[in-house]
């Protein structure tokens, strides 16, 4: 397998990757807490709000996640992706859908030639314990059905057993697996224990070649934190210092309100500069922040807020 | 392995984005300055005898604010005689319980009207908003609550003696941190049972003078605090008057230096908090993001105008580089301007003065071969600015790395091994505080018991507490203030 692997230029051979892991600066909490809350705080102008709350929108992946999902709801789900406020055609798209895989084709049949993508959760999602060829075929059948992007979960049994080299291999063979689609490798930081872990968990993914590193599921209790994006916002920004590639970075869990969504982007823009406020490189996984963003919109164009009915529901 | 991840070309295309943070003035409406301030004396304001006055202006934009009096050696001797009759006439003899009720009630004032002191002190002083609102006020709120707890406990905090103010405190304050620095002086001085002559410094006596009014409002018996405004001829009839019992004085060495020698042989007690040329030392295992915060914190906070700043940052040669390029990248997000706008993270400077000795000691720098790096910086045409800078190359022999230089200016040494790092660190006549960054606490300890520093941060810097002792070793002063120790200046210990 190895050789295989050091010849995509974007990835670390197993060996130097482990290697890498020991030179991960630590990350003291206190210090990079209190850098979150000061950041939380900048007001920004309110021309650059609209741009901010226009940009989270089309950083969304409007998201459903849940074993009741059914063509229906995906359907009304995809509309809602494309024209996220039928009034209003200056609202742009999301910038994609993300659904189990056997959901799939009914998005891609619903989302083609609209530039929304289709992300497929893949690889045993959320545990990612399936034995691995299964979660490989998993994330090759969600491709070949037309998913753009695959998220994929860390395997933090193998992770927090110390089992780096395992887990940095099966991203690779995840990678590999995506063929042209995009891959998002989704940490889950609540699970990791501490800041020093979710860097050196950011510098596995990123070094096994995921495009995005992702925070959450959103199925365990704790999903997105601030001081947790920024811990993996510092961790891309010195990947790209020191290999020139630059890693996405998205949050998920919990991100329900325009003001959050802000915040993050304050984030991003003052850890990892303006490369990244788009959404190539910056995703937001979300289901009700979507309105609030349109509620955000409209109240910064008219003066006034609107009622929560006069914003679709899907 | 390094070789795996050798640096390619950066190859960054520079995107723009329409991103501004907005102004986000605090409002000035908030604070009512007079026109005319005279001096608290004996729980009232009067004018000067000597008749002279001088204006206080706002360094961000050279505006006048205000008109203060000067006090003269007459005017002084007023303030003296009122803080004395006070003292002997009640406030000695009142039990710590009451003094304490005095503090407290301070306190909740401050705190009420924390907003207002934050303006005034943005606008008198320079400093960003944030810093003024979220440090300077709930730690000066904090020290007159934490001195308002010993009042009644003094017997317990002194075993087997019995504590005995010493009557009149002389107690003379700096422009760099103006509230809380009256704070720090104001509240031991009181909780033991002394009476207090302050003066504030001339470019910023306007919170100090708002102070005044809290306490006529708190219903301070008179006298108990005067505050009288001037330059150094007015400190100078203060510390000398023979009716001080205790001269408290936190500013620069030079001036130290002087007063030690005005009252040598007069028996008066003295405290110097004086000035600092402090060493953050970073180690290859420390938190590399969090140490870079810290360095930011520890020299551009309030414009590097503290005692206490991390001035010298001593950086183990194995992470120079990846430490250098973060703080010039940080450095270019550092917003300069405004103090009143709340996402300002640096100000004005204080003074025309300081300025001056701030650009006279960067020459200096740059003459003496040290490399200097500032970031792009558009500062305001009106007032007084300095650009946040760095020096690289420098050496324990440059002025830079010796002198306090009290602005936004960083010197940086490298060192290759702990002992190293402690020698260099050690190697100055000032000894105020220094910071410590390493993950091994094995590490932090052994530096800290052989730094000469009166404050050691380990993984932090520039972080107070009004229970946490502060003051120097060598030429940065002597005596402690907050804390226990804190008490101890202010008292006569007798053995039971």
């Amino acid at each position: 397998m190895a050789t295989d692997i050091e010849r995509v230029s974007d990835q670390f051979s197993s060996s130097s990757a482990v290697a890498l892991l020991g030179r991960v600066p630590s990350v003291d909490a206190v210090g990079l807490e209190e850098r979150a809350a000061s950041l939380a705080k900048r007001s920004i102008k309110r021309e650059s709000k609209l741009w901010a709350l226009d940009l989270a929108i089309r950083c969304v992946d409007l998201t459903t996640l849940e074993g009741s999902d059914t063509p229906g709801k995906i359907v009304a789900m995809c509309a809602k992706a494309v024209r996220p406020d039928p009034t209003d055609p200056s609202i742009p798209s999301v910038a994609a859908v993300c659904l189990y895989p056997a959901l799939v084709p009914v998005a891609v049949g619903q989302l083609k030639s609209t530039g929304v993508h289709v992300a497929s959760v893949a690889g045993s999602f959320p545990s990612g314990l399936g034995p691995l060829p299964g979660r490989l075929d998993e994330i090759r059948a969600a491709v070949e059905m037309g998913a753009d992007e695959i998220d994929i979960v860390l395997n933090r049994s193998a992770f927090l057993a110390g089992r780096y080299r395992q887990a940095f291999e099966e991203i690779v063979a995840s990678k590999e697996a995506c063929g042209d689609a995009h891959l998002k490798t989704i940490l889950e930081i609540g699970e990791l224990g501490s800041y020093d872990v979710i860097r050196r968990a950011s510098v596995l993914a990123m070094a096994a070649g995921t495009d995005f590193i992702k925070n959450s599921t959103g199925k365990i209790g704790v999903g997105a934190t601030l001081p947790g994006a920024l811990c993996m916002m510092e961790a891309a920004r010195d990947f790209f210092h020191q290999t020139g590639r630059r890693v996405g970075v998205k949050v998920a869990g919990g991100v329900r309100q325009a003001k959050q969504a802000i915040q993050y982007l304050v984030l991003v823009y003052e850890t990892l500069g303006a490369e990244w406020m788009t959404p190539d490189r910056f995703r937001i996984g979300a289901s009700t922040l979507l309105n609030d963003l349109l509620m955000q919109i409209h109240k910064e164009r008219s003066g006034a807020y609107q009622g929560p009915d006069y914003f679709t529901i899907d | 392995m390094g070789d795996e991840i050798e640096r390619r070309d950066k190859g960054a295309v520079t995107a723009t984005v329409p991103w501004e943070y907005a102004a986000a003035p605090e409002s000035k409406e908030i604070v009512r300055i007079q026109d005319r301030y005279g001096l608290f004396i004996e729980g009232r304001f009067v004018d000067p005898l000597s008749g002279r006055t001088f204006e206080t202006i706002n360094p961000a934009t050279e505006e006048t604010l205000s008109v203060v009096s000067e006090a003269g050696p007459e005017d002084v001797d007023l303030a003296v005689r009122a803080a004395e009759k006070a003292w002997e006439s009640s406030w000695r003899d009142l039990p710590g319980r009451e003094r304490a009720k005095y503090l407290y009630r301070i306190a909740r004032s401050l705190q009420e009207r924390s907003r207002e002191f934050a303006v005034l002190e943005s606008l008198n002083g320079g400093k960003p908003i944030k810093e003024s609102r979220d440090v300077d006020l709930p730690l000066a709120a904090a020290h007159f609550f934490y001195y308002a707890g010993w009042a009644d406990k003094l017997a317990y905090a002194f075993p087997n003696r019995e504590p005995r103010p010493l009557g009149v405190a002389g107690q003379v304050i700096p422009w760099n941190f103006p509230i809380l620095m009256a704070a720090w002086k104001l509240a031991p001085a009181l909780a033991t049972g002394n009476t207090a002559v302050l003066k504030p410094a001339e470019t910023t006596p306007l919170t100090a003078l708002l102070l005044a009014e809290v306490i006529q409002e708190a219903d301070l018996p008179p006298g108990v605090v005067n505050i009288v405004t001037g330059a150094g001829e007015t400190g100078a009839a203060l510390v000398n008057h023979p009716g001080v019992a205790k001269v408290a004085f936190t500013g620069s060495t030079e001036v130290g230096k002087i007063i030690r020698r005005a009252i040598a042989g007069t028996g008066k007690r003295l405290t110097l908090e004086l000035g600092g040329k402090a060493a953050n030392i970073v180690f290859e295992d420390a938190p590399i993001d969090q140490a870079i915060e810290g360095i930011v914190n520890g020299i551009y906070f309030n414009q590097g105008h503290v005692c206490c700043a991390g001035s010298r940052l001593l950086v183990q040669e194995s992470v120079f580089e990846p430490v250098l390029d973060k703080l010039k990248e940080r450095l270019g997000t550092l917003r300069v301007g405004d103090p009143l706008d709340k996402n300002t993270d640096v100000g004005a400077i204080n003074s025309a003065a300081q300025l001056s000795r701030i650009k006279e000691l960067v020459e200096s720098g740059i003459q003496e071969g040290a490399e200097i790096y500032q970031p792009e910086c558009h500062l305001p045409e009106r007032g007084f600015w300095f650009c946040p800078t760095l020096f690289t190359g420098v050496s324990q022999s440059h002025r830079i790395a010796r002198e306090e230089i009290f602005g936004p200016v960083l010197s940086i040494l490298t060192f290759r091994t702990p002992e190293e790092a402690l020698e260099k660190a050690n190697n100055t006549p000032y000894g105020l505080s220094a910071g410590v960054w390493t993950e091994k606490g094995s590490r932090i300890l052994w530096m800290t018991q052989r730094l000469r520093a009166g404050v050691i941060w380990a993984n932090t810097f520039n972080r107070f507490d009004p229970s946490s002792p502060f003051g120097g070793y060598k030429e940065s002063g002597f005596g402690r203030e907050g804390g226990l120790h804190g008490l101890e200046p202010y008292l006569d210990l007798v053995p039971r």
